[in-house]
């Protein structure tokens, strides 16, 4: 166990490193040049040469790419002289068009991220199980045919639309968050309550979205496991109705929900742009929407690609872990 | 009665096939060799019906599978009408499948549930481009009519027929290009006690009428004792012993075959009563790690030191009935 | 000897899009303790309905039983299709128990064989999970799973199909149940391994002195281990007789068709196989009639098309023989004469 735990990590370093490679040649092959758009149109050469030196652009995209990894480790100076500036470790690199060390902005970012990950995925997980096991427990009455509307809504409704809707007809018009305070970081440990009013409805607007195709799933998985010979046996053993449900069909039905929900989760760390948009949430989202579109901060841009990768790798990881724990036929033979 | 020449159709020489295995669950990767077939030789002969018999996971599927060249051996021969195919690739084997059909186990997995019967037996038309004299729509319906179906339902889908009308089916499909060996893997055992006689009678007849050989690859060692002229008994991936029906029905040499024997029961209740019947103890050791020796050993009543150092090999004890083992029954 | 179980014109029916499948229709039979009761019949006949119609394992909503079986307990007698169903459950795995086809898919693939013995044993026994642990261990031994201390935390997946079916054999015989339903116990078993299940479940059924029932396609296994028999066909039991009846005597047509069509391994003939022809028919669409009628050569005998018309009713022929056919028993032996 201990050793395929050893390996798979080192499998997903390695994973990590190549991604890491790719982002750089990527961004190498582009034909914008980072340097040439740090001043205006009437940019003498020279200038641009300097200020391609202090990107630290001037070398190959090999020396660029061992040097970032370098400074993950050990930290990082940027440019010389008065400007000088180092980044600790781990050191992402220094956005010159924000002035700051990328680790910074990302770890201004990830709470509120990560806060909206974390509640749209306990909430989503809430509300689509439940409703599937009650739709599978109900199979053709009412509650059956309620959730595959909701499934058919949810699956539909794209979050911009979703998200506009729950921002304009319940947040204004009721007016439960003020607009000052949408998408002011409150600190969950010292105002809980500052900070469910912040994230409540941003969460629920992307659980909308997970929660009916988990709805979807977990109901067909629920009545495909009713089927299995061993719920069978088990009823022939004499359980009470609730105790098979309990024990034995929920334990293998919901085995595969933790492979989807653990990736999903992590797909979202990387950050939710839509619902960040319009909730307006300083998020890893946002972050790399303006490191893309206005700035093209090539350090930010690689560090939050890199965030997101490494959270859907790790997450794999978990994921797999997990598995064995509860599926003793991956576990050793 | 139906002749059996001397000529030989197929031949398998020391055959063998190994597949490899990550079995063993994600946290235990060990890489294994499944050792399916191990060194397997014996021949069928024109117009004879050959019985490949064991229990699961002794290779008999892959031996017909690897025969047919659905798999290719890891090493050994395989010889069919003269000409050693064992390298054959796809393309070389193209005009040879023509003579070579398969008839699968389950009727209902076997068969496109979108094709019409017609266009279900008609198949091997298109792929081998042939167009036979009569036409096709005639030819098909001469088919049907061959396997007892009713040449009318040639645009029936196969959902509207039942299991032995599906497994009639996949034996005109396999027909339809006058094949001179047909490998029937488990042909039916899928099917019920009733339909199963019907389905045997169907592939006598057809012999009869066409001079056909056949492998009849099944566990049931009744049906493969009813149907064949000799048979092979084979244990975890080896040949055990193999010989004339009668002889081997009647005579077993080899205690696995002697075991088999008496483990099936028999629809006579007097019989049973006073029947001796050996149990043999344990289970089957895994394929992915036989016993060392004779592969029989761990289960064999009559095992001795020699039988786990040294692999017995396969010898001809009285004419034409071989068998692999150092202390043999009388 | 009083039977333990007793079914009194059972019928089990599936509503579906296409109509009515009557699965099984209007049969009784009844087993007594220490007896095993051999249901024959091929696929769609009823025989596996049937009974699991008496453990209460049909989806409710979706079957039609009426009927009874009768279940003569020590505490007096009650009808498991009539009892409130927290009743029926509180009986299943205690005083009835079934083992299923497929030893493979009946065991929970993510609980140890141990966890799954013993909650059957903490359903009924007052108790810690270290005793039921310790019975588990007890059961394992007793249905001869060698080194039953260290398999018992094993997983279903690291036993082999026998092993599997043996653990299933332990589970549902932990609370000394008075009787065991096994469907088609070995059908999935290779042949060497059948012998030594069925074996166990003779064994058992000595040591527990149960009823058992056996349901099976295989007329071998039949005459291996049955007392008594029930041929069914379409729904309906054609035939019921000891053992040696059915094999030595069968007169019911269909019986007969079925005991000429299989070949025999301890008898090397080379004749043809007698064959029954045509298929059996659909649940939803039974001839009137017999059921069998459309594919019994004996039919034509019978004067004015009765057997198109009068359904038979299962009728005494002789001492624990029944037979459901127009045609009586000299006739029939002297058409099966002709045939052979």
């Amino acid at each position: 166990m201990l050793k395929y735990i050893g390996r798979r990590v080192a499998y997903t370093l390695a994973i990590l490193v190549l991604i890491s490679l790719v982002v750089y040649l990527i961004f190498d092959v582009l034909p914008m040049d980072p340097a040439r758009l740090t001043c205006g149109k009437t940019c003498r050469p020279d200038v641009v040469e300097a200020n391609r030196h202090r990107l630290g652009l001037d070398v190959s995209v090999w020396q660029q790419w061992w040097r970032f990894i370098v400074g993950l480790f050990k930290g990082r100076d940027y440019a010389e002289g008065v400007a000088a500036f180092h980044c600790p470790a781990p050191s992402f690199g220094y956005s010159f068009n924000r002035h700051e060390c990328v680790s910074k902005l990302i770890g201004q970012a990830f709470p509120v991220t990560f806060s909206l990950a974390l509640g749209a995925f306990v909430m989503w997980l809430a509300l689509g199980v439940s409703l599937g096991v009650w739709a599978a427990r109900n199979k053709g009455k009412f509650v059956d045919r309620a959730s595959t509307t909701f499934v058919l809504v949810g699956t539909s409704l794209p979050t911009f639309i979703s998200g506009i809707l729950i921002l304009l007809f319940i947040v204004v018009k009721f007016n439960l968050v003020s607009p000052i305070d949408l998408g002011k970081w409150h600190n969950p440990f010292t105002d809980p309550f500052g900070w469910i009013k912040t994230f409540f409805f941003p969460c629920l607007t992307l659980a909308l979205a997970y929660a009916a195709s988990y709805t979807r799933f977990t109901r067909s998985n629920v009545i495909e496991t009713t089927a299995e010979d061993f719920i069978r046996t088990a009823k022939a053993k004499g359980l009470s109705a609730r105790t098979i449900m309990r024990k034995h069909t929920l334990r293998a039905a919901l085995a595969p929900i933790v492979t989807i929900a653990g990736l999903d989760f992590a797909g979202l760390l990387g950050g939710a742009i839509i619902t960040e948009g319009i909730f307006n949430l300083p998020g890893l989202g946002r972050l790399s929407i303006r490191a893309v579109l206005q700035d093209y901060d090539l350090p930010v841009i690689v560090a939050t690609t890199l965030l997101a990768a490494a959270f859907v790798v790790f997450m794999n990881l978990i994921v797999d872990i997990l598995y064995a724990f509860i599926d003793p036929r991956v576990r050793v033979a | 009665m139906r002749s059996i020449s001397s000529e030989v159709i197929l031949e398998a020489r020391n055959l063998t096939k190994y597949f490899k295995s990550t079995a063993g669950g994600a946290f235990n990767r060990q890489k294994g060799v499944v050792k399916a077939v191990d060194d397997v030789t014996f021949e069928v002969h024109k117009g004879e019906t050959v019985g490949l018999v064991g229990e699961s996971g002794c290779g008999k599927t892959t031996v017909g599978r690897t025969l047919v060249k659905l798999y290719d051996p890891t090493s050994g021969d395989i010889i069919f009408q003269g000409e050693n195919i064992s390298k054959f690739n796809r393309k070389k084997m193209k005009p040879l499948r023509s003579k070579l059909q398969m008839i699968f186990q389950d009727p209902y997995s076997s068969l496109n549930p979108r094709h019409t019967v017609g266009t279900i037996v008609e198949s091997g038309f298109d792929i081998h481009g042939v167009t036979p004299a009569q036409g096709r729509k005639q030819a098909v319906q001469e088919l049907l009519e061959l396997v007892g179906l009713n040449p009318e339902h040639i645009n029936r889908f196969p959902h509207e027929f039942s299991g032995g009308q599906r497994q009639r089916i996949g034996i005109a499909r396999a027909l339809a290009l006058k094949p001179s060996l047909i490998i029937a893997d488990e042909p039916v055992s899928a099917l019920d006690v009733s339909i199963q006689a019907q389905v045997v009678n169907l592939l006598d007849d057809l012999q009869r009428e066409l001079g056909l050989s056949y492998l009849f690859v099944a566990h049931d060692l009744s049906v493969v004792q009813h149907i064949s002229d000799r048979v092979v008994v084979m244990y975890l991936g080896k040949i055990m012993e193999q010989a004339a029906t009668e002889e081997l029905f009647t005579k077993p040499r080899h205690p696995y075959t002697k075991a088999l024997l008496s483990a099936v029961p028999v629809p006579d209740p007097k019989v049973e009563r006073t029947r001796e019947r050996i149990i043999l103890k344990g289970d089957l050791p895994s394929p992915m790690n036989p016993p060392s020796g004779c592969v029989f050993n761990t289960r064999c009543w009559k095992a001795q030191e020699k039988c786990r150092v040294e692999v017995p090999a396969l010898y001809e004890i009285s004419p034409k009935h071989q068998i692999a083992c150092h202390f043999p029954e009388n | 000897m009083s039977a333990f179980l007793e079914v009194q014109n059972l019928s089990v029916s599936f509503p579906t899009e296409d109509g009515l499948v009557k699965a099984t229709n209007d049969i009784s039979y009844s087993v007594n303790l220490g007896e095993t009761l051999a249901i024959v019949g091929e696929s769609g006949s009823g025989k596996s309905v049937t009974n699991l119609a008496v453990m209460g394992l049909h989806n409710p909503a979706k079957t039609e039983i009426s009927g009874k079986a009768i279940l003569n307990l020590p505490s007096g007698p009650i009808d498991v299709i009539s009892a409130p169903e927290e009743e029926v459950r509180k009986l299943r795995g205690s005083a009835m128990s079934m083992i299923f086809q497929d030893p493979m898919s009946s065991l929970h693939p993510y609980y140890s064989v141990g966890d799954q013995i013993s909650e059957a044993w903490l359903l009924y026994n007052k108790g810690d999970k270290k005793a039921a642990r310790n019975r588990s261990i007890e059961m394992l031994d007793l249905v001869g799973i060698p080194d039953p201390h260290k398999r018992v935390d094993e997983f279903p997946h690291q036993f082999s199909g026998g092993m599997r079916q043996r653990v299933m054999i332990a589970m549902a015989l932990i609370n000394n149940p008075k009787l065991l339903i096994a469907d088609e116990p070995t059908t999935a078993l290779d042949v060497t391994v059948q012998s030594q299940i069925l074996q166990l479940i003779r064994d058992m059924q000595k040591e527990f002195n149960m009823a058992v029932i056996l349901i099976t396609h295989d007329l071998g296994v039949v005459a291996q281990v049955a007392n008594r028999v029930c041929v069914m066909y379409a729904g309906k039991i054609v035939e019921e007789s000891t053992i040696d009846d059915i094999f030595y005597d069968s007169t019911h047509p269909y019986s007969i068709g079925l005991l000429a069509s299989i070949p025999r391994v301890d008898k090397y003939h080379g004749e043809r196989l007698k064959v029954i022809s045509g298929q059996p028919p659909s649940l939803i669409n039974l001839p009137s009639g017999c059921s069998f009628q459309p594919r019994c050569e004996f039919a034509k005998y019978v004067p004015g098309n009765k057997c198109g018309i009068e359904t038979p009713s299962l009728s005494q022929i002789s001492t624990n023989h029944k037979v459901s056919c127009h045609l009586d028993k000299t006739q029939v032996q002297q058409l099966k004469k002709q045939a052979m």
